[in-house]
């Protein structure tokens, strides 16, 4: 490398700890006053308690709506895996008239504000008779998060070896049967990466779930709600939960996506 | 194994002064000292690994040593960040700017030393004209083909005037015409400009054609360094006179004066002793037909083999005693069988192992 | 080598989908746009009476100016932030680089609300901050300004987007060949002159991108207000959330809707332009 690399420039690395200072000290606090016995303020915390914890075992309410978000998420992946996928084919393979018009609106969701995804769809809902619930949520996250699926399965297509569906089809194979025994198998990795972000994406999402949630809450909604009411450190127990397991799915996400790529027979 | 430095008449422009570069824990250079002079075409050669392209790096200023120095012009080089030597690189991938155009990357240097602006656009197009790019003044790099690319890498670093061209393989992207064509440019160029360049290849027939010295550098040790005619006439070890060139090395022992290798006996001024000698293929005759020589040594062989090169045959020899030789002679048609061969004894060059 | 029906098969279903819900409900938003609300009903007769009160009431340009304002302060905060970490990362981190860069993007996908909900704790005149600095002795009274407040937002969404704008400039900045700078160290250009005139040029499209993102983002932001701001700091988002809310004018609200999807639009596609201009591949 260059002659830079030999001296540290101190500046600059002081510089970008404080950034990563700024970037996670917010959550390190949060999830330590979710311990804190005196509340979700003051300094320092000085009781230590897993009461906040507890509490949140018996919440029902909380667990309804886990569930509630469990049901979208699922129904998220499914729909935007398996759209995201004709997508990305379609974007890789296919020719029509309005195909630039087309990659642009499916990728659009990933860059609006979500209210503007969130308020379309509820006019929607409420003109085509489905009305807000989970149901609404449940389209809006899929149309949300097609973008996220096709962008991550085109990539994983880019990567694919064309020879091998040449290959199979020299050999006699049927379109679909190359499909299902060649192109599947090697999207796997791509495919498993894209469900997992887009399950995250689904559990955290609140934009466009504020507009089209009924009576039925989503966990972010159901937290939304509490903070209007209230805070206590439950709030912090339970964002600290969701942050656990959000980190892990991310990181095994990350981690599936920069493997290095092998074929599959 | 180092060969003596050999210090040239001309005034010493560049010293590396027992140099060394470790990276983790493998030494890449060791200890290694050599001039170079000003004006002189140098060019270092080895295999990758041999450190070649490190020290020219060291030169340039993009690795600091792990010990020893470098001197130029009679002060300290090594200890200055390399946007304040006067040296310039062309890389092996050119590294154009392709955010500018043609005239601005050969303006770059101008404007990085803070050149008044009237004497940039004229200077810039001295430069061009020099390496006949004049025509892609505004092009963008991406547009030209590699040797294209290759001359405005060679007009952006020689515009600054550097008292030493450090050229990291510039030729090895180019196919074998294009090569040819540019070596003869750069060898020409060279002489018109005066500069003193540092080449570095792996090419030993490139370094051979374009230089006035030749530095061949092995494991980061510098196992010879001596002009072309030189280093190919007088190999100083195996190595040297299997790398450059090709050679036949016979291993024997000498006894007052005779050495007796195998199927091949001739008179030698080396001591007694286990010896080494490396005769060229060239050096090889066919007996008959052959020039009267006073110092000849004949032997039989049977060809093996024969390879027709165009202007000369090159000839897989069998000698007794399961001895292999090769022999480079002109063109005369296939052959078979068991010929006799010589070769003039002052041909065979002991080396060191 | 695909045939036409594997080419229907694969396009018609996404293709459907997005007309259906992204098409048509855009459509229906601009529709509702032109109409209008009488004694709490929507009346489907078509006129410009929304854009008009969008365009003439200046209530609608102080919030929007005011939107503006905050989505170039967190634009030009996460740059600042953002680009020379990317740097370091990208140039000066050696081993630890992958290591780093997952730290860097973890945060990034993870709930927004979280991370909102943190800086709402810490911020108050209860909060952490408050409590740190009286405790530390650097202040004796709690400092009401920090929560309820355009800083507030300006400070949430900052940290909210600094990863956000982190990722395409680090991606610019690993794409630069590293020769190119030895070249520019060679040619006598000093480290501050090569960001300057090779770098930075070159990191330009990830540095757009990143900027579009986080101000696009910023200009459709209602949480972050609802959230820290409170009523001061009230950004364009609110008010077309509030009239689909309690203030129930989905006309008006629709006007607005359209007026944000316009900016944003023209602003990515005038931002893509200048990509390409700067992309020099």
């Amino acid at each position: 490398m260059s002659a830079t690399a030999n001296r540290r420039p101190i500046f600059l690395t002081l510089y970008s700890a404080l950034v990563f200072a700024f970037i996670y000290l917010p959550i390190l606090v949060l999830v330590i006053y979710s311990f804190n016995r005196d509340g979700v303020g003051g300094f320092p915390p000085r009781h230590f308690t897993f009461d906040w914890y507890r509490q949140l075992v018996s919440d029902s309410a909380l667990w309804s709506a886990v569930l509630n978000s469990l049901y979208v998420a699922a129904g998220a992946v499914v729909v935007s895996l398996t759209l995201g996928l004709l997508a990305a084919l379609a974007l890789d393979r296919a020719d029509f008239p309005g195909k630039a018009l087309f990659r642009r609106l499916v990728l659009l969701p990933l860059i609006l504000p979500g209210i503007i995804t969130g308020l379309s769809l509820l006019m929607f809902a409420v003109a085509s008779g489905l009305g807000r619930g989970l149901t609404a949520v449940f389209f809006g996250h899929g149309t949300a998060l097609i973008s996220v699926a096709t962008t991550e399965i085109f990539a994983g297509l880019q990567k694919l070896d064309r020879r091998q569906e040449e290959a199979s089809l020299d050999l006699g194979a049927s379109p679909w049967r190359t499909f299902w025994h060649v192109t599947l198998p090697n999207l796997r990795l791509s495919l498993i990466a894209a469900g997992l972000l887009i399950f995250t994406l689904s559990m955290d999402e609140i934009a466009v779930t504020f507009f089209l949630i009924g009576s039925d809450n989503t966990l972010p909604q159901e937290i939304w709600g509490r903070l209007r009411r209230g805070i206590t450190p439950e709030i912090n127990a339970i964002s600290t939960l969701i942050l656990l397991v959000s980190i892990i799915l991310i990181t095994i996400w990350y981690r599936l996506r920069t493997r290095p790529e092998h074929s599959e027979t | 194994m180092t060969a003596a430095v050999q210090s040239s008449p001309d005034a010493v422009l560049l010293e590396v002064r027992a140099v060394s570069k470790r990276f983790g824990n493998k030494d890449v250079l060791k200890t290694l000292s050599l001039d170079i002079a000003q004006g002189e075409f140098l060019t270092l050669l080895g295999e990758s690994g041999s450190g070649k392209t490190t020290l020219l790096r060291l030169i340039a200023g993009f690795e600091q040593p792990t010990s020893g120095e470098i001197w130029m012009s009679g002060a300290r080089l090594d200890t200055l960040p390399p946007y304040n030597r006067r040296v310039n690189t062309v890389f092996q991938q050119y590294a154009l700017f392709p955010h500018l155009s043609v005239s601005e990357n050969v303006a770059y240097g101008l404007r990085a030393s803070n050149t008044p602006k009237a004497e940039i656009a004229p200077r810039v197009e001295q430069a061009l004209t020099m390496v006949r790019m004049s025509d892609y003044a505004n092009s963008k790099p991406a547009k030209l083909s590699g040797g294209q690319q290759q001359r405005v890498a060679l007009a952006r670093a020689l515009i600054n005037r550097p008292q030493l061209l450090l050229l990291d393989e510039p030729l090895s992207a180019l196919d074998a015409n294009l090569r040819k064509e540019m070596q003869g440019e750069l060898k020409s160029l060279q002489r018109e400009v005066g500069i003193t360049f540092l080449f570095v290849t792996h090419d030993q027939e490139e370094a051979m054609a374009l230089s006035d010295r030749i530095a061949l550098l092995k494991d980061g040790d510098l196992e010879q360094i001596a002009s072309p005619r030189e280093i190919y006439a007088h190999p100083a070890t195996a190595y040297t006179a299997q790398f450059i060139g090709q050679t036949n090395l016979l291993s024997g022992t000498v006894r007052s004066g005779i050495a007796d290798c195998g199927a091949l006996r001739f008179a030698t001024h080396a001591p007694d002793g286990p010896a080494l000698f490396s005769l060229r293929p060239e050096a090889i005759s066919l007996a008959a037909g052959a020039p009267q020589i006073p110092d000849a040594s004949v032997f039989r062989a049977i060809i093996r083999q024969q390879f027709f090169g165009g202007s000369s045959e090159l000839l897989e020899l069998n000698c007794t005693g399961n001895q292999t030789l090769r022999a480079r002679i002109d063109a005369r048609g296939p052959l078979s069988g068991e010929h006799e061969f010589v070769f003039s004894a002052s041909s065979a060059i002991p080396v060191k192992p | 080598m695909y045939s036409r029906l594997y080419k229907l098969v694969i396009s018609l279903p996404p293709l459907a989908w997005v007309i259906l819900f992204l098409l048509v409900p855009y459509a229906l938003m601009f529709a509702h746009s032109f109409w209008q609300v009488t004694d709490g009903v929507i009346i489907h007769s078509w006129n410009l009476q929304q854009y008009k009160e969008l365009f003439s009431n200046s209530l609608y340009a102080t919030v929007f100016f005011r939107t503006l304002r905050i989505a170039a302060s967190v634009t030009l905060l996460s740059l600042l932030l953002g680009y020379p970490l990317a740097y370091f990362l990208s140039f000066h981190a050696g081993q630890r680089k992958e290591l780093l860069y997952q730290l860097v993007i973890v945060p990034l996908w993870v709930s927004y609300l979280v991370r909102g909900y943190a800086w709402k704790t810490i911020l108050g005149t209860d909060g952490v901050l408050n409590g740190a600095l009286q405790y530390l002795h650097i202040t004796h009274e709690p400092v009401s300004a920090l929560l309820y407040s355009p800083f507030a937002v300006i400070l949430m969404l900052t940290h909210i987007y600094t990863p956000f704008v982190f990722l395409p400039i680090y991606a610019s900045l690993e794409h630069i060949p590293r020769p190119l700078l030895e070249a520019s160290h060679d040619l006598g250009a000093n480290p501050r002159s090569t960001f300057f005139r090779v770098v930075l040029p070159l990191s330009m499209p990830g540095l757009l991108a990143g900027a579009t993102f986080a101000f696009v983002l910023t200009l459709g932001d209602f949480l972050a207000p609802l959230l820290v701001g409170g009523s001061s700091s009230n950004m364009i988002a609110n008010i077309v959330q509030s009239l689909f809310g309690a203030a129930y004018d989905w006309p008006l609200g629709a006007a607005i809707s359209v007026f944000i999807l316009i900016i944003t639009v023209s602003l990515l596609f005038f931002t893509e332009r200048l990509e390409k201009r700067w992309t020099f591949q």
